[in-house]
């Protein structure tokens, strides 16, 4: 205990250079475990994309790849599916809800949802929450259309607005679908997941907009059929891009897959989207790999930090340091001394660090999650992270104790009397 | 020229030397220091005093000979228990700069204690609690208590060497060794530190080896010795001034 004193006071005396290095490390700290929450969260956050749906249902291609366009929006796809399969497969009695979703279509670069009501009352997203409305309801009418949250706020839509669509994803040349304007029904509430960022119309509203279009281009000689004479054609789709299924009994899982990979009517792919999500996440896991590098790079420019500072006051201690050799203080005492200081000053810092991580996540956490669909675990504690803590702590030690090396080298050489 | 029978501090043929290719440092064939003797030593700067003062103290080992204090050859003992039997038997004074700035006066004086359970006993029986003791010895070196609750860097130099005295007799150590304690103070407070260090040293029954440059303090011994000598190493006085 005299030691743990001697040590506290000494440290006491030295309290501003101290304190900095405890800053250090504890912002070091911050980022090394605020990185790893973060990387957590953004693989939580994109597996959480879509939840509760058992099989993503489509044309044969990738597994990635229909997960991309078929949760994410993202891309094309190659081909599309039947919708006298969708039926086939939505009437299938391990089938509880089938969601169709027909792509290709966008407004002012948000892609254009075509599903049915199902889609509003089926689809969860994070650990299982429903789609909410923030205003309005789900479309009923052929022209109405439902907003996903970003949509709605990036550009400034409410309830009433009129927008048209662009065929395509609205790149140069794009031909818009002026003709049939849609009007704003519903507003989603936020989700932090690209359904925030579509724009949902019904089935039908996909087949009349481009009623009379042949191979993806606009009817010849500007031709074009009226709003009120679409309602006379027949509006069913011939074709979906992919569906997404909930089944009665997710045991049944794998075998609705093989039944549906070996369906009848035409090449049909099932995918377990946590299964294709993993593959996809395992791409982009290099750049969390070197995002975990540069912050463990921080911590150990911090732990330098101390290293370099405790070496330096090592001079300035020398006197301290042999008068307490002039009183009996051996070797070891020095050590321990030191040992106490490094692991005082690792140690609080490494506290400040959770405190400030906790601090800030608590802060940020709820506007991180609506906005960019982070869900951030304030007081969650991982055992990852615990190692990576103690890690620290031992590496600062181990800074702190080296130079106890050099100390007690110069305590000898100053014999009792330091050297001025 | 050896006093008693088993004097308290005994020096034989010893040679250190900084590195190997070095010349040796100090080099003496014998050297003692009798109980309660007052010894002067003196010679001129880098005649090795300070490093003879390591080699007493069992912070350096010499590479040849003997250092025996209380009859214990120090070159016997492991670094641990020389460092223990060094804050058991022996007291220290310096130059100056002798205090720890973050602790306070009495805490200073009892830094012996902390490591010594001897000196602490000693206190003790001394002075009934360590505290008490360590009041009574700076009351007898003059400082007051009016002073104790001040930051030791507050103090005076003077003031400060008196606490360093304090704390090299706490706990009575057989011998205090004081290298060059005088020289910054100004000349009139030489005297009077000198005079209160013997009477301390007279009353707890300590030897003193007194460290200096400065001749005119060697009247207050009872033996003077010249560094050249105790040491062959060290220049003859003559060519060194």
């Amino acid at each position: 205990m005299n030691l743990l004193r001697l040590a506290l006071r000494s440290a006491w005396n030295r309290r501003v250079t101290l304190a900095l290095i405890v800053c250090a490390i504890a912002l070091s700290v911050t980022m090394l475990l605020g990185v790893e929450r973060a990387r957590i969260a953004a693989r939580e956050g994109f597996s959480q994309a879509v939840s509760g749906t058992d099989l993503v249902v489509g044309a044969r291609t990738s597994p990635i790849q229909l997960v991309l366009y078929a949760v994410f929006h993202l891309g094309e796809a190659t081909n599309n599916m039947l919708w006298k399969s969708e039926q086939q497969i939505a009437g299938d009695p391990a089938v509880a809800w089938a969601i169709p979703i027909s792509l290709g279509d966008s407004h002012r670069g948000f892609p254009t949802v075509g599903t049915t009501p199902a889609f509003f009352e089926h689809f969860k997203y994070s650990l299982g929450a429903p789609l909410a409305f923030s205003a309005g309801r789900p479309f009923s009418g052929l022209f109405d259309t439902v907003l996903g949250a970003d949509v709605a706020s990036h550009l400034g839509y409410r309830l009433g607005d009129a927008i048209t669509l662009t065929h395509g994803s609205g790149g140069i040349g794009s031909v818009e679908h002026a003709d049939k304007p849609f009007t704003v029904v519903g507003i989603l509430a936020r989700t932090g997941t690209p359904v925030d960022r579509s724009v949902f119309v019904s089935l039908e509203a996909i087949e009349a907009i481009h009623l009379g279009w042949q191979g993806g281009a606009p009817p010849p000689g500007g031709f074009s059929i009226p709003e009120q004479f679409v309602r006379k054609f027949d509006l069913t789709p011939k074709t979906i891009t992919a569906m997404l299924v909930g089944l009665r009994n997710r045991a049944a899982v794998f075998h609705v897959q093989r039944a549906i990979n070996e369906f009848a009517g035409e090449p049909l792919m099932a995918v377990l989207p946590g299964v294709a999500l993993d593959q996809l996440w395992q791409v982009v896991g290099v750049v969390e790999k070197s995002l975990l590098a540069v912050s463990a790079l921080v911590v150990v420019v911090g732990i330098a930090g101390m290293a370099a500072a405790v070496l330096a006051s090592l001079n300035e201690r020398r006197r301290e340091l042999s008068i307490l050799r002039s009183v009996g203080a051996g070797p070891r005492h020095i050590v321990a001394l030191l040992g106490i200081e490094a692991l005082l000053v690792t140690g609080s810092g490494a506290a400040l660090g959770v405190a400030l991580l906790v601090a800030l996540s608590a802060l940020t956490g709820p506007w991180l999650e609506s906005n960019y669909g982070l869900p951030i675990n304030a007081l969650g504690w991982s055992v990852d992270e615990s190692l990576l803590l103690a890690a620290v702590v031992a590496a600062g030690f181990a800074a702190g104790v080296l130079p106890a090396y050099r100390a007690c080298r110069l305590a000898l050489a100053d014999g009792l009397t330091p050297r001025l | 020229m050896d006093p008693s029978p088993s004097p308290l501090l005994q020096a034989e043929n010893v040679s250190f030397r900084w590195a190997p290719r070095l010349a040796p440092t100090v080099e003496l064939d014998r050297f003692t220091i009798a109980a309660q003797e007052r010894v002067f030593l003196y010679g001129p700067s880098g005649s090795g005093k300070s490093t003879l003062l390591g080699i007493f103290g069992g912070v350096l080992v010499p590479q040849q000979g003997h250092v025996r204090i209380l009859g214990t050859d120090l070159g016997s003992l492991g670094a641990s228990r020389r460092d223990a039997f060094r804050v058991d038997h022996i007291g220290f004074i310096f130059q100056q700069f002798n205090l720890i700035p973050y602790l306070s006066v009495v805490e200073n004086v009892l830094l012996p204690c902390r490591f010594s359970r001897r000196r602490r006993e000693r206190a003790m029986q001394a002075g009934g609690n360590l505290e008490a003791q360590a009041l009574r010895l700076l009351a007898q070196l003059d400082l007051g208590r009016a002073l104790h609750a001040r930051n030791v860097t507050q103090l005076s130099v003077g003031q400060q060497q008196r606490v360093a005295a304090a704390r090299a007799l706490i706990g009575r150590p057989e011998l205090i060794i004081a290298d060059e304690p005088t020289s910054s103070l100004d000349a009139g407070r030489q005297e009077g530190f000198l005079e209160l260090l013997l009477a301390e040293c007279a009353s707890s029954g300590a030897a003193l080896l007194f460290v200096s440059h400065d001749r005119r303090l060697a009247a207050h011994f009872t033996r003077q010795v010249a560094m050249d000598e105790v040491s062959r190493a060290a220049p003859a006085l003559g060519e060194a001034a």
